[in-house]
């Protein structure tokens, strides 16, 4: 049962995964919302992967970045939120062509 | 046993919400998925004995993240989302950046195996405790400086959302 043991590799590979998700809807999702939400998942997997190295190498400056990164996606969400609030009342979409404003 | 059980079921749970979050048309089923993912992923975090920044993840993502998304999307128009449809080109950069990256994650361990624990994790301690140590006494200025950027965006927030855009479009009016 030796390989049944969940190692580094196991995490980090499941964090790889959980950031090409994050990867995939970022390249082909065209509403700004849910380039907010594929962000969001960018985030949580690279989390996934520092906690998991703070564990396996007992060493607690993975989990303080975690922790910092947690703060910047907050403020992320609020500042991001508010502009796409005010794209939204002054041009009625949130899709991302429109923020083209020269046509080439 | 017990936690091979539980990574593989959390990481199941995890990959699958994430990918309705990334392949649902329908906004609100995309929030729903992602709120879910977030709770599996603070599941993660207890099981890799990092019990704070688990209920931190519980507060803030699916707590203030998830609850200001939801509040954002009374202004929006959800019904209609388009998916782009995925041009080759789109497929083969996703594939090449994916295939670069775990080559990089995957030998970054094999490299490091004579690191330092720079803040080690102590035995007997509560993971709370030991964070609180290091996060006051190493990492102040850091988290001082978070707080006020966290202010910085509250406030950033508040105007931009706020009633302010009333006379933005006054004046759009008018020019």
């Amino acid at each position: 049962m030796g390989s049944m043991i969940i190692s580094l590799e196991h995490y980090l590979l499941l964090s790889s995964i959980l950031f090409f998700i994050g990867l995939y809807g970022v390249i082909v999702r065209k509403n700004l919302l849910m380039l907010f939400f594929a962000t969001e998942i960018m985030l949580n997997a690279v989390n996934v992967g520092l906690v998991a190295i703070s564990n396996y190498y007992g060493d607690l400056t993975g989990q303080m970045f975690a922790f910092f990164i947690i703060a910047i996606a907050a403020s992320e969400v609020a500042i991001g939120l508010g502009l796409l609030v005010i794209w939204f009342k002054r041009h009625n979409t949130v899709d991302l062509d429109s923020l083209q404003s020269m046509k080439g | 046993m017990f936690e091979t059980i539980a990574f593989y079921t959390f990481a199941f749970l995890i990959i699958s919400s994430f990918l309705v979050v990334v392949t649902s048309k329908n906004a609100l089923y995309s929030m729903s998925a992602l709120a879910s993912g977030m709770i599996f992923i603070s599941g993660l975090f207890f099981l890799l004995n990092a019990d704070f920044l688990g209920v931190v993840q519980l507060i803030v993502y699916t707590g203030a993240v998830i609850a200001l998304y939801a509040f954002a999307m009374i202004f929006f128009d959800t019904a209609k989302n388009v998916i782009e449809v995925n041009s080759k080109k789109m497929i083969f950069l996703l594939t090449s950046i994916s295939a670069i990256l775990v080559v990089f994650i995957m030998t970054a361990p094999i490299n490091s195996d004579a690191i330092q624990a720079l803040y080690p994790i102590h035995q007997g301690v509560g993971n709370t405790q030991d964070v609180g140590m290091v996060l006051f006494t190493k990492y102040l200025v850091p988290f001082e400086l978070a707080a006020v950027m966290l202010l910085v965006a509250m406030i950033g927030g508040i105007l931009m959302a706020g009633k302010k855009m009333d006379m933005l479009s006054d004046i759009e009016e008018t020019k």
